[in-house]
């Protein structure tokens, strides 16, 4: 006999920050559907764009996500730039090689940021706190060339605002080289326990077929085998002139996103550092004073995936239509699939591995299908996540 | 101030509630909690539920889908509790004030104790504004 | 063949306009009554990945722009329509396709007013269930 049962997760989950309904329907201990509830964090920045400055759009749209805090930005700044005849065409050199800079290193800091709660819903602090300590000097690397640890207010249209200094480039290049031995042990810690590898793999699979139907982007996308990256396949910035690789695995279940995230941190170490070695000196701003009228799209490869701004212009010194679109709101969709299928001890890490920006969509419960419901709380929920870990730690005979 | 409260500041239960925010300031909030800073050892602690909180930390600018919410945590708080406000867009509204869903500002709300302003407040900024609350409640300045 | 070529050879005649702002930006418009043969074409057949959707209130009707994305040329293909009927804004969903689309279109919907006919889950996606009726914030109030 089927029992369901109700585990609210959301929409105060300590873990997950921002406050998202997810609704599981659950038969014993099966996850049977799945309903996502957003528009807690929606501030209606589409329209508040429309009433400010070209300018002052860049700033406003940095707020719409705080971890990927640089992509938003960038992505706005290029389709505007898209209406002016393209980034290539009138951003200066040295400002693309900065735009790279920045646009890696958040993608460092940000898979940092995941692995760490990650590491927390299975039951692994140690890897949380690891994780966010050695996010800690990312963001000193943040703080020395923007000014602010999050937020960064480095884009402008035609440009950057700040430049690297030359006496920053070595103290950046030193902070990698002290990173690579953390991502060596996080490779190792987590791509070669077996007790990670029996949470994570064939777990929440998402199979290629249902990442194309989702139109799913970035590392969900990659872990199912659909090879695709806004950086090699419409290049920005300078990535194009560089040597670096895209991730893909095949299987699609967790294992496979977090060692797409593993292995892009060090692609965007080895990024960072060619860019530093080859950039030359020169302006920083190509000044842009007016913008016509027209319609732009700018796209961008954030942590999480595609992020793309649509801006129509009509002259004047606003935008009339700004169209946002940030990855998470077509990976969040997925979890129908991937969710449903799986157990409750699993379903926290299954929403987690799709890396939900829940403030860049917009913006868990657990519901018994019949007449009995039970409610848990979230906190239950990541403790049953992480008494299946304690269990087949036992089982594996495996001691911490 | 309140005898209970000034009891409780010998250790302090965190709620944290994010009602609109971008994510930056909940990130910093966690943030303390790491290794660099360390916050667990003043006795500072995040809870999941509001009914074991001393303290609730408000993130974001609150919507109107968000706002009926926060209010039935409010009540669920077992008082005295304290509002701590934190980030410019929980304080103040920041950008967002003018915006078709982003209505009244948090102390419109809720009696808030401690303003934390910022976009988004270092950790360091919300220790401060966490010691300054527990100088307050203390009955110091 | 490209994805261009297929396009104005399989769809030619749908097409209304075609506009080339630059090499990866490609605009082309068809009639509104036209849009499920068309997503269907670029999604099942040319393999394309649906980007996102932005609807926007002009003077004319309400428009909306389909981005479909060709990954291995980095082009975006933009198919515009215009749905003259402000009053009763109606179009196909083409969220029967590929369920990808099912957030955007409850989005202009709940943002825009235009009603997807047969979209399997036409219900509130960011706004709060109290929110008026027939307000909807992304229409320009100030219009003629």
């Amino acid at each position: 006999m089927s029992h369901k049962v109700i585990v609210p997760i959301g929409p105060y989950h300590p873990l997950q920050e921002e406050p998202e309904f997810f609704r599981l329907y659950v038969e014993g201990e099966k996850v049977v559907d799945i309903d996502i509830i957003i528009g807690y964090n929606h501030r209606g920045i589409e329209k508040l764009s429309e009433s400010k400055h070209f300018d002052q759009v860049a700033f406003l749209v940095e707020r719409i996500c705080g971890i990927c805090s640089s992509s938003h930005p960038y992505a706005y700044v290029l389709a505007v730039e898209d209406i002016l005849g393209g980034e290539a065409k009138i951003v200066p050199e040295r400002a693309l090689y900065i735009r790279t800079v920045i646009d890696e290193l958040q993608r460092i800091h940000s898979h940092l940021l995941w692995l760490g709660l990650a590491g927390h819903f299975i039951g692994y602090n140690t890897v949380w706190m690891w994780a966010w300590k050695y996010r800690e000097p990312v963001l000193d690397m943040f703080e020395m060339i923007t000014g602010n640890r999050n937020n960064y207010g480095m884009f402008k249209i035609g440009g950057v605002r700040r430049d690297i200094k030359d006496e920053d480039a070595p103290i950046l290049k030193k902070t990698l080289d002290e990173l690579m031995p953390a991502l060596d042990m996080f490779k190792g810690a987590v791509m070669d326990d077996p007790v990670i590898q029996a949470r994570l793999k064939k777990v929440g699979i998402l199979t290629k077929e249902q990442a194309i139907d989702w139109c799913v982007v970035g590392p969900t996308a990659r872990a199912s085998g659909v090879d695709i990256d806004v950086r090699r396949d419409e290049p920005y910035g300078v990535y194009e002139r560089l040597n670096w690789k895209v991730i893909v695995e095949k299987d699609g279940d967790i294992f496979a996103k977090t060692v797409i995230r593993i292995l892009e941190m060090y692609e965007s170490v080895h990024i960072i550092r060619q860019c530093l070695d080859k950039m030359p000196k020169g302006a920083i701003d190509a000044d842009v004073k007016d913008i016509p009228p027209g319609e732009g799209i700018g796209r961008v490869e954030a942590p999480r995936g595609e992020c793309i701004h649509y801006i129509k212009s009509d002259g004047t010194n606003r935008p009339v239509r700004h169209k946002i679109r940030a990855p998470s709101f077509m990976n969040v969709a997925s979890d129908k699939v991937a969710a449903v299928g799986g157990t409750i001890s699993d379903a926290t890490i299954t929403l987690a591995a799709v890396d939900p920006c829940y403030c860049c969509t917009e913006r868990v419960v657990v519901l018994d299908k019949r007449d009995n419901r039970k409610i848990m709380s979230g906190w239950d929920l990541i403790k049953l996540s992480q008494d299946k870990t304690a269990r087949l730690k036992k089982e594996m005979q495996i001691n911490e | 101030m309140d005898f209970r409260l000034k009891a409780l500041t010998k250790s302090i239960w965190v709620f944290h509630a994010s009602v609109g925010s971008c994510n930056n300031c909940d990130i910093e909030i966690l943030d303390c909690f790491t290794p660099r800073f360390d916050v667990e050892r003043f006795g500072i602690q995040l809870v999941g539920s509001v009914r074991h909180a001393d303290a609730i930390i408000v993130t974001g600018a609150m919507n109107r889908k968000s706002a009926p919410i926060l209010k039935k945590i409010y009540g669920q708080a077992p008082k005295p509790c304290v509002v701590i406000a934190c980030g410019i867009c929980a304080c103040s509204q920041h950008m967002f004030k003018d915006s078709y869903n982003v209505l009244e500002p948090l102390d419109k709300i809720l009696p808030v104790d401690v303003y934390i302003p910022s976009c988004p407040p270092k950790p360091e900024a919300i220790i401060s504004g966490i010691v300054k609350l527990v100088n307050k409640i203390r009955g110091g300045k | 063949m490209n994805a261009t070529t297929k396009i104005k050879e399989k769809l030619g005649k749908l097409i209304i306009s075609w506009q080339e702002s630059s090499p990866r930006r490609i605009y082309f418009s068809v009639a509104q009554e036209d849009i499920f043969k068309t997503a269907q074409f670029l999604f099942k057949e040319l393999g394309l990945r649906f980007s996102t959707a932005s609807g926007v209130d002009t003077h004319l009707g309400l428009e909306i722009l389909y981005h479909f994305s060709d990954d291995k040329t980095g082009v975006i293909y933009s198919v515009r329509v215009l749905i003259t009927d402000k009053n009763n804004p109606q179009i196909d969903a083409i969220t029967p396709i590929f369920p990808g689309a099912e957030w955007i279109e409850r989005e202009m919907w709940e943002l825009l007013g235009i009603n997807f006919k047969g979209h399997p889950n036409l219900k509130r996606l960011l706004l709060a269930e109290d929110w008026p009726e027939g307000n909807y914030p992304l229409r320009h109030k100030d219009e003629p």
